[in-house]
């Protein structure tokens, strides 16, 4: 096809304002990092002088150790109790018909538009009536009802996915239901799997609104940590934190586009 | 293939989990019902006070904020989060693709307070943005973009992109490109094509994305919060506010509820609205 002058002007436009947008995504990491290895307490662009202290600072101080630590126990039981809940309900929902199908599917994915706060409230008020202190089995029920969507959605795209050829050609061979379960159907859908549970992993990680309203003390997560710290401190130890948080995320995604392929896990593959 | 028999029980974690954030849920309306006794964490007697207390001017006015807020972010996004998912879904090159994923992508696994922090050091009056400003000699005094809804919105537009881009290319992966050849060989230009054939059929992933972006808004606390710094506050700042400093955890339920209340009629309202925009647009 000929390609005019205008069209070139258009297509360039177009670029130009891609390359802006993406700045504007990029811009706060770019600023962070800078002000991370400020060798100063206060502020100031461009740094006089660089330095790794806040990074040194950042990882002994005892909060942000302490909400590492919680993080990881409510991360490693919610999203690993989300995958198995998830991927069942998945199967059931491509599957089987049964009654309520479509209620219980609702009321599992109406929490990516509830409120957090409200969510976070709701699991408060609910262990303080039936007398549960405010321990990790709050904070974790309540992060498996927030990801939850998120690996019913990435659970369910590859089923949906899947090849149905290989199971019944299991199941003409002989092998029972169960067999082909085990056997044919899970290691096909491990990707999916795996960028469920990955996912289910980071927004439970990261999760801050909910986790505020049902952390005491003693469960409060990194996130909940680095709130607190940011309202009584300025200094760029956050920074440093920031910075480590923006890395460990960046290699996890690019890692999981390469292994599992972003594109397909979020259904955005163009058709043709 | 035959009904395979375990599929009834895989099911019942799943109602084991609807059930507790139904729970959930009901402690919210229930609480939202009962007065609230100073001084003490357990509610009073049932009672219909704390949805008419937020009638009174000051929580009316933090309502119509929010919907503002919530409104100006969406659109925001959608307007800068569209070019994005267009060059995400028809770039040809692989690792132009991956890039683009990879920067939409990390964000959203950020969480709210590490990037409002980072906006936090942007916009700050000794940020980045008044620095270079100041320096360039462009502004004698710095510009106040902290505890502004302007400050806030922009966080807000970042917080939300990652979520709108993914919404909107999911739409556009799913448009089949022989509508558009078909323009094109018909002898329309590249932007008739765009506003003729594209964005119409584009349209599933805009109303998704908008509503989508406009829950997530609602939701967000820690951005208004530290951007906001108690000048512009939303329902969630209302909320943790009366929990957390007043203990008033019946007034905090029934401010969610009518939050709740609130998304509900907006959400149904933009899905009417985009239904009669379909209807009378091109086809």
């Amino acid at each position: 096809m000929p390609c005019s002058a205008y069209q070139r002007l258009l297509g360039f436009a177009g670029k130009f304002a891609v390359v802006l947008i993406l700045g504007f995504l990029i811009l706060p990491a770019v600023v962070v990092t800078i002000a991370a290895f400020n060798d100063k307490a206060i502020l100031s662009f461009p740094p006089q002088a660089w330095s790794w202290r806040w990074f040194a600072k950042a990882i002994a101080y005892q909060d942000f150790r302490d909400g590492f630590r919680n993080g990881l126990v409510v991360t490693a039981w919610s999203s690993s109790l989300a995958l198995v809940i998830g991927a069942m309900f998945a199967f059931a929902l491509h599957r089987y018909t049964f009654r309520f199908k479509k209620v219980l599917e609702a009321i599992l994915v109406s929490p990516l538009v509830i409120p957090h706060f409200t969510v976070g409230l709701g699991f408060l008020i609910l262990a303080a009536q039936i007398g549960w202190n405010r321990g990790f089995a709050v904070v974790i029920a309540c992060h498996v009802v927030l990801v939850l969507p998120f690996v019913l959605r990435s659970v369910y795209v590859s089923l949906r996915n899947l090849d149905q050829s290989y199971e019944r050609a299991a199941a003409s061979l002989g092998a029972s239901p169960l067999r082909v379960l085990l056997t044919i159907t899970l290691p096909l859908l491990v990707p999916g799997l795996v960028s469920g549970w990955l996912f289910a992993a980071m927004l439970s990680f990261n999760e801050f609104t909910a986790s505020l309203f049902v952390t005491s003390q003693r469960t409060q997560t990194l996130p909940v940590a680095m709130y607190n710290y940011v309202r009584e401190f300025a200094d760029p130890s956050m920074a440093a934190l920031s910075v480590m948080y923006i890395v460990a995320t960046a290699a996890l995604i690019v890692f999981a586009n390469a292994f599992l392929g972003l594109g397909k896990v979020l259904n955005i593959e163009q058709s043709r | 293939m035959n009904p395979q028999p375990f599929l009834r029980a895989f099911t019942a974690p799943a109602w084991l989990c609807a059930f507790s954030f139904l729970a959930a849920m009901v402690a919210v309306l229930q609480f939202s019902l009962r007065a609230y006794v100073p001084g003490s964490l357990d509610p009073g007697g049932f009672t219909f006070a704390n949805f008419i207390d937020l009638l009174k001017p000051l929580y009316a006015r933090v309502f119509f904020d929010t919907v503002v807020i919530c409104f100006l972010t969406a659109v925001s996004t959608l307007i800068v989060g569209y070019p994005l998912a267009y060059a995400l879904v028809r770039t040809q090159s692989a690792a132009i693709k991956s890039i683009l994923l990879v920067i939409v992508v990390t964000p959203l696994f950020l969480g709210e307070v590490v990037r409002t922090y980072s906006w936090i050091i942007v916009l700050g009056n000794n940020g980045f943005i008044n620095s270079i400003l100041l320096n360039l000699g462009i502004i004698r005094q710095p510009v106040q973009f902290m505890f502004t809804t302007f400050g806030v919105v922009v966080a807000l537009v970042h917080v939300t992109m990652p979520v709108m881009v993914i919404m909107l290319a999911a739409g556009l992966s799913h448009i089949d490109r022989d509508y558009q050849r078909a323009a094109e060989s018909l002898g329309a230009g590249p932007i008739r094509v765009f506003l003729t054939v594209t964005l119409p059929l584009s349209m599933p992933g805009v109303v998704a994305g908008v509503t989508t972006a406009f829950a997530w808004t609602f939701s967000a606390f820690a951005t208004p919060q530290l951007i906001g710094g108690g000048r512009v506050n939303m329902i969630s700042n209302l909320v943790y506010q009366l929990g957390f400093a007043s203990f008033n955890f019946p007034f905090a339920a029934s401010l969610c509820v009518a939050g709740l209340a609130l998304t509900i009629v907006v959400l149904s309202g933009l899905r009417l609205a985009s239904r009669r925009l379909e209807n009378i647009g091109p086809h």
